[in-house]
């Protein structure tokens, strides 16, 4: 089943609630999909764009630009290894090559258990601590070829379960706005009204 | 156990690491050496939201006056003073918006992913200053799809920071009201850019708007007037909300006021995330001082730097006593950018370092135009053949033509005593619409000028074939 479930359409109405256009609510909801697929399905990029209001093709238009989502299953651990300078400079091409071989698999593949991706990333915003990974977006630093190693059995024997959720699933606290504080999408100014404090007094 | 040291880097607090204190002013670390410096009751004991209390308890055009006069500097790359931005917004168009910049993904910048991940709060009151002082009446905040940590903790802040009525409707039981949602991205680096940053949030591919407008102020998210702040910039205003412009001001220089969160990479003896004095520290404060990198690595020779991010033409040992001021960097033929340093030492094949830049912009490239998309590509292919042996020295003037196609005229370099060579001062003319065409170059440019024999020991010299019938060669 890759429409999204119940649950996931109420979350999805409740995200798409909070832009002026539903339209924004896009990489979110696409975001949900591969969370409850694994990667983004036809039949989830049609349920989105009924939810939103567009084309499925506009949602397909939207979702490939993006590097995050994958519309074809991957493995169950996608792990990305930066290459740009400050990693390659502190040795992550002898990472991802001692990746390649230790997985037999080519950046960009998966291996045939369905358990193991590697992909070759681009800078993670963690430079100071190269060479560095993230294993569905969560982050390893300072990796040498014996912690990748170790990195890969913990994975493949179920121990990071707890810290590492399979692939799709991103952050696992959502934000919950409760309807008696929200403001509400569009502000309850006419169009072209100054809020209320913009009186040129003191709010407090 | 002291709850102020020790904790810091294990479980999950791992995903933060790389900041290192010192003993200098903290405007925007000062909550980093407690391990739950992202909860609500932490934020509150270290004089959480008070300054959010002091904004409210002034007219808001005070508000926008204080952080004018504190020349705010935007930290996000371009540098330009967040309170004169706020004022480029047309009078009478409401609603408007606020979006926060926290898709951090310049190679080598490591900043907003901390401040998101270690005080959200600050980063949360920060927006709500923001939106106060310049009438923005709601707020998207932009996070990195990648940074699942830093979603999380702003996610679990946003829900504290509601439910304590610090967000939302009627704050602190005032007329001011505004949401704060938080948005978060699914990986491309040209998304970064303001105007990509709209159309994404707006359920686009993010591609960079043509320009003019110039600034997304006037038409922004939504076609509204749009202020877009990087996260770092938005986390000085609860600490300038407390303390005033003239504290404020009184760190750092005139022109460089306050301090800035630099990340030092590379080939340092200890890389790491500081925040130090802007406009005073110099360059070589921080790769050999004590309280900061304590020089490169096995006591080796300083190469090369990229001083502002990878977009940042290079500089050399020569530029090492540049203090962090814009005024100087620039005429030196470089930027200060994003606040993000990479150092090369003398074991750093030079060619290659700058193929992982080039390789990174081509990538990211969105082909909305021509110059970038073939011009980013073509210059990977180059130079990856000179790297890998195969080049012949028609690839250097092949790779100095398609830069010329991307960025007319003199390209912005440091100058060299050992090559007798001046400064060409920053900015350069592009052809592009965006910064990413111009970046692919960069790094080429830099390496080719400064390090020339590196390349002409790598690439074969052979006579170029007259072409003298169609079809030849
Ligand atoms: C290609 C490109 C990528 C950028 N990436 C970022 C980024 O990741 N974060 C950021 O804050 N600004 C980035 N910028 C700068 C933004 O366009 C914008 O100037 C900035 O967010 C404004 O905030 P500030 O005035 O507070 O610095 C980028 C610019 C370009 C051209
Ligand atoms: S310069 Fe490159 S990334 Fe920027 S708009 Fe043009 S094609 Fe897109
Ligand atoms: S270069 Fe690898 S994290 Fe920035």
């Amino acid at each position: 089943m890759s429409r999204l479930t119940d649950t996931n359409v109420a979350i999805a109405n409740e995200i798409i609630a909070r832009y002026p256009r539903p339209k924004s609510a896009l990489i979110p909801l696409l975001h949900l999909s591969q969370e409850q697929n694994g990667y983004v399905t036809d039949a989830a990029m049609k349920h989105i764009a009924e939810l939103v209001g567009v084309t499925p093709a506009e949602v397909l238009g939207t979702a490939s630009f993006y590097e995050m989502f994958k519309f074809e299953p991957v493995g169950k651990y996608v792990i990305n290894i930066c290459g740009t300078m400050s990693c390659a400079l502190m040795g992550s091409e002898e990472l991802l090559h001692h990746a390649e071989h230790r997985l037999g698999i080519k950046a960009g593949g998966t291996t045939a258990d369905g358990l193991f991706t590697i992909e070759h990333a681009e800078c993670q915003a963690a430079c100071t601590e190269a060479p560095c990974l993230q294993v569905n977006y969560r982050y390893r630093f300072r990796m040498t070829p014996q912690q990748l190693d170790a990195l890969i059995d913990d994975l493949a024997a179920g121990k990071l379960a707890e810290e590492i959720p399979p692939h799709g699933t991103l952050a696992r606290v959502r934000q919950h706005i409760p309807a008696d504080r929200s403001v509400g999408a569009v502000p309850p100014e006419a169009p072209g009204q100054e809020p209320a404090w913009m009186n040129g007094k003191a709010a407090l | 156990m002291d709850e102020r040291k020790g904790r810091a880097v294990t479980g999950t607090y791992a995903h933060a690491a790389g900041f290192i204190a010192g003993d200098r002013p903290k405007i925007v670390t000062s909550r980093f050496e407690y391990a739950d410096s992202h909860t609500l009751e932490r934020y509150l004991a270290t004089d959480g939201y008070k300054g959010l209390r002091a904004a409210l308890a002034r007219p808001a055009a005070d508000v926008h006056e204080e952080v004018k006069n504190a020349t705010v500097l935007g930290r996000g790359g371009a540098g330009f003073p967040a309170g004169t931005k706020w004022g480029l917004m047309p009078q009478g168009n409401f609603p408007r918006y606020l979006v926060v910049n926290g898709d951090e993904s310049e190679p080598g910048t490591y900043k907003d992913r901390l401040l998101m991940e270690r005080d959200p709060h600050q980063l949360i009151e920060g927006c709500l200053i923001a939106c106060y002082a310049a009438g923005l009446t709601r707020c998207f905040l932009y996070i990195r799809g990648e940074m699942a940590t830093a979603q999380e903790r702003v996610a679990a802040a946003l829900n504290e920071a509601y439910a304590a009525g610090y967000v939302g409707r009627n704050i602190l039981g005032s007329n001011f009201s505004v949401d704060i949602v938080l948005h978060w991205g699914a990986g491309a680096y040209v998304v970064g850019e303001e105007t990509a940053l709209i159309e994404s949030l707006e359920g686009n591919r993010g591609m960079p708007r043509l320009k003019p407008p110039y600034f997304p102020a006037a038409i922004g998210l939504y076609g509204q007037p749009t202020i877009v702040n990087n996260v770092e910039t938005l986390a000085n205003l609860p600490w300038l909300a407390r303390n005033g412009a003239e504290a404020y001001t009184a760190i750092g220089t005139k022109t460089s006021p306050g301090t800035r969160m630099v990340a030092v990479s590379g080939h340092v003896k200890r890389p790491g995330v500081y925040e130090i004095v802007n406009g005073t520290t110099t360059f070589r404060d921080l790769l050999y001082g004590d309280e900061f990198c304590q020089g490169i690595r096995n006591g080796n020779k300083l190469k090369a730097f990229v001083p502002g991010g990878g977009s940042a033409p290079w500089f050399l040992p020569d530029q090492l006593d540049l203090p962090f001021e814009a005024s100087q960097v620039g005429p030196a033929g470089s930027m200060l950018g994003s606040g993000a340093i990479m150092v090369m030492d003398e074991t750093t094949d030079i060619p290659h370092a700058a193929l992982t830049l080039t390789r990174f912009y081509a990538h990211e490239s969105c082909g909305k135009c021509t110059p970038c998309r073939e011009g980013g590509t073509w210059l990977e292919r180059i130079l990856t053949r000179i790297v890998e042996g195969n080049g012949t020295d028609a690839d250097l003037e092949q790779l100095i033509e398609v830069g010329t196609s991307i960025c007319p005229g003199d390209f912005p370099h440091a100058s060299s005593e050992r090559l007798g060579l001046g400064a060409v001062p920053f900015p350069y003319k592009m052809t592009t619409i965006c910064f990413v065409g111009p970046s692919a170059y960069a790094p080429v440019n830099s390496a080719l000028t400064l390090f020339p024999e590196e390349f002409a020991a790598r690439v074969t010299t052979r006579n170029r074939i007259p072409v003298t019938a169609v079809g030849g060669e």
